[in-house]
């Protein structure tokens, strides 16, 4: 079986449409946050979450009226199917709140206000971060991202060149972006969870890109008389049916996770979910356009003298092989 | 059947058979996400350590100052890490006499008033050793309260201590023992008590002299009656610590209520001896993390024993004599995370991984033999070796299976078949040129192993960056995935090509269903 025989299609000639479309999610995404802020979750926030299974079915209204009397602006939500019978409840950071005892008032107080509504109930869940740990993890979830596109960036330009490097770092962060851009349409708290999904896929991402750059190395030494744009899009096509089936396979595994792996690890299924199909789509549409935008014109400072040893290099090995 | 094969399956079967050995006999760690438990993280506030040293240091100073009959008008700490001399006659004498102190504090030049700043390599020991101290004595502590596992470590920042307990259920009670500092101080008390504070310094004009500590304690309940807050006027210095104990255990008082009975250690007793002979008559105050707990009159000279009354549950008679064993926290400590999965939640997040595990599997697998046909099996044997090495050395090397390892377990299902797709492809390219099944497989499988490296370094790199950003879960998550790379050039390299040489070995016609 073979989904494309001899694939022959000019993806070159929509690149501009792939930018478009992608700086229009983009876009959209950070109006959003523009607006309203990207939602942390308590992670990232600080504050406390606890979360109760109900021994009979309660409403998100029963519990917010019992739990009037606890000061904050409270979050109370279903969570899971309403079958399991668990509600969020959610408190915001209290203050200055690093000493131990205040710290834990807040779980107590729900605690004391659900007993006293005569509900009966059983805790899954009490998360309390204090905020030096959720200012820490900001800090480390931003610093490990940078790291990671940064070291892989390196990898490439070492094992190919400079503007593939860049071509591939482009795509990663137009992943990246059009990611958390979902997870805002979405409504997704950024969490943990879904920082290290974002970390998967800046690793991930570039895989398919690297794929694609080895293949088109592979043509260069044989078909060295055609123009760059050229090699280039037919190693996109010669590898498209692998680009295709690999993201297949890596959405199958992940859609199985985000359909039975229950509801702690929804939103890491879905940021991966997101992550796989724009990868494959920015690995066939952006990374290799940036790659013959920056290597195509010489002059752009960045790029040019880059593009200038790699010319030379070939032709050197050229001349070796002939 | 080819040498060549024979020794390369044995080596597949080997492995195969170490990792499931290894899973079977060693079985999975699982994370507290996954088993239920609380997970705290402390800070160690070391400032209460410096703070220690520095009011020493004063009190030293100021009894050699007197016993020299060396001229000050004041002495007194200004913060944890400073204090100021004043309104000193006699520099040349002062200096000589406050020798000591010049080991710890840099002194500020000048002349008849001083400011003493601590060195910085000692302030950063005394916090280094404040830590290392509240880790060592946490671990008793935990060690004492019986949990399974524990894990107590430092973590992050240098002053944070990380503690897991699993399965624990009473976790307030967890919490109030290790947090508890349990220092135990025994001291003369000079007057009192008094009712109010105010009263306590009344006694000496307003003017309560340096060497005399006003604290407040409970009351003598004096045959049953509710006790309140009073104040003693003690005399600072302690005459022995909670450092001179040798053992505390829960005991009864005289009027059988739970109490909480100690012995002290040589040192201790020789001291403690010495100051109940000098002071028969006067009260002892027996002091707990800053407060008066009972104040007997000293009747005898007393050695080794003593005991602290002062209305006590039985339980909470038995967690002072945990917390007084395992030795007063140098500093005192406040919790910055907690976290607290129940048991059952964790139950069912195994019961929806395992699930989700199966899923992916069959999804993959389907997926790869209605593609691929027969050579699709070959994916599905090199997959599922991959998976058990993964599981194998997580429990051989007694990492921690997290709710997100799951996830990178089931990552390493699809992405790791991407390594075959990637080999497979290119073998279905190569048979295009017309050439036979065996040079396709050579080429396909040499000209793609570069490319294969280069993709798993990325992951790996994103992967180890993971792991130095997470928190437990998360770092679960980052180890199945690196495992799981690195067990993958393995599985989709070494077996996949193991097996295409079996099949084709055993066959005359070279065609391939791929």
């Amino acid at each position: 079986m073979q989904i494309f025989h001899n694939p022959n299609y000019n993806f070159i000639r929509w690149r501009w449409h792939a930018l478009g479309l992608s700086a229009a999610i983009i876009i959209a995404g950070a109006a959003m946050i523009a607006t309203r802020g990207v939602p942390l979750g308590i992670d990232f926030s600080g504050g406390t979450l606890v979360r109760v299974q109900f021994d009979q079915q309660v409403s998100e209204d029963q519990v917010r009226k019992a739990l009037d009397a606890v000061p904050g602006d409270k979050v109370v939500q279903q969570f899971g199917p309403v079958a399991d019978r668990q509600i969020m409840i959610r408190l915001p950071q209290t203050g200055t709140a690093e000493q131990g005892i205040s710290l834990e008032q807040g779980s107590r107080q729900v605690e004391d206000a659900l007993n006293k509504a005569g509900l009966k109930f059983q805790i899954l869940v009490r998360d309390i971060v204090g905020p030096v740990i959720g200012a820490d993890l900001q800090k480390k979830g931003i610093y490990a991202t940078l790291a990671s596109i940064l070291a892989i960036t390196i990898y490439i330009a070492v094992r190919f060149r400079p503007s593939f490097a860049i071509g591939a770092i482009a795509a990663t962060f137009h992943d990246i972006l059009v990611t958390i851009a979902f997870l805002q349409f979405f409504k997704y708290e950024l969490s943990l969870n879904i920082v290290a999904a974002i970390l998967t896929i800046t690793g991930y991402s570039v895989n398919d890109t690297i794929v694609i750059f080895d293949r088109v190395r592979e043509n260069m030494r044989n078909k060295r008389r055609e123009p760059l744009e050229q090699v280039v899009n037919t190693a996109v096509n010669q590898t498209l049916g692998r680009t295709i089936i690999t993201a297949g396979t890596a959405f199958l595994s992940v859609l199985a996770l985000f359909l039975f792996g229950g509801e702690a690890l929804r939103g890491f299924s879905f940021t991966m979910l997101v992550g796989i199909i724009s990868g494959t789509y920015s690995t066939i549409f952006i990374a290799s356009a940036i790659a013959i935008i920056l290597s195509k014109k010489p002059q752009t400072a960045a790029a040019a003298p880059a593009a200038d040893t790699a010319a030379r290099s070939r032709k050197q090995k050229g001349a070796k092989a002939s | 059947m080819n040498q060549n094969v024979v020794w390369k399956l044995g080596l597949i079967v080997a492995v195969i058979a170490l990792s499931v050995g290894s899973f079977y006999f060693k079985g999975m760690n699982l994370g507290l996400d996954l088993k239920g438990g609380v997970h705290l993280v402390m800070r160690v506030q070391t400032d209460d350590a410096l703070r220690v040293q520095t009011e020493t240091t004063v009190e030293q100073l100021r009894d050699a100052l007197t016993r020299g009959s060396i001229q000050f008008s004041k002495l007194e700490m200004k913060d944890a890490k400073t204090f100021v001399v004043e309104g000193v006659t006699n520099d040349q004498a002062f200096r000589a006499a406050a020798v000591d102190a010049d080991s710890v504090y840099n002194r500020s030049s000048g002349v008849g008033s001083y400011t003493y700043s601590m060195k910085p390599n000692i302030e950063n020991q005394l916090r280094g050793e404040a830590v290392d101290q509240a880790l060592q004595t946490i671990e008793r502590r935990v060690n004492e309260l019986g949990v399974a596992e524990p894990i107590v470590a430092r973590q992050g920042a240098v002053d944070q201590i990380l503690v897991e307990l699993p399965g624990v259920s009473e976790v307030q009670r967890a919490k109030d023992i290790i947090r508890s500092t349990a220092q135990l101080e025994l001291k003369i008390v000079e007057q009192g008590p008094f009712g109010t504070e105010e009263a306590a310094k009344q006694a000496y004009n307003n003017n309560v002299p340096s060497d005399i500590l006003i604290m407040p304690g409970t009351g003598d309940s004096g045959g049953g009656a509710a006790p309140g807050t009073v104040f003693y006027a003690l005399r600072r210095a302690s005459v022995v610590t909670g450092r001179d104990l040798r053992n505390a255990r829960p005991s009864l008082d005289e009027n059988n209520l739970p109490a909480v009975g100690f012995s002290l250690n040589g040192d201790g007793a020789r001291k403690f001896g010495a100051a109940t002979e000098a002071n028969i008559g006067r009260q002892l105050a027996i002091v707990l993390d800053g407060r008066v707990y009972s104040a007997p009159v000293i009747q005898s000279r007393i050695s080794d024993e003593g005991r602290i009354s002062g209305s006590f549950t039985q339980q909470e008679a038995q967690d002072l004599s945990l917390t007084l064993r395992s030795g007063a926290l140098p500093a005192s400590l406040t919790y910055l995370e907690e976290r607290t999965v129940g048991p059952t939640l964790g139950a069912d997040s195994v019961r929806a991984g395992v699930a989700a595990s199966i899923g992916g599997l069959v999804f993959v697998v389907l997926f790869m033999i209605i593609y691929y046909k027969l050579t699709g099996l070959n994916a599905v044997i090199s997959i599922v070796v991959n998976l058990l090495i993964l599981l194998g050395l997580m429990a051989y090397l007694g990492f921690t299976m997290t709710l997100p390892g799951i996830a990178g377990f089931i990552l390493t299902i699809g992405m790791g078949v991407d390594s075959n797709v990637l080999i497979f492809e290119r073998i279905k390219e190569e048979l295009t040129g017309a050439r036979g099944a065996r040079a396709a497989i050579n080429a396909g499988f040499d000209r793609v192993w570069w490319t294969i490296v280069d993709t798993h370094v990325s992951s790996l790199i994103s992967a180890l960056l993971l792991l130095q950003f997470g928190t437990g879960p998360v770092r679960g998550f980052a180890v199945t995935l690196i495992i799981g790379l690195l067990a993958n050039v393995f599985t989709a390299v070494f077996v996949s090509r193991t097996v295409f040489e079996l099949v084709l070995g055993q066959r005359k016609t070279q065609t391939l269903s791929i």
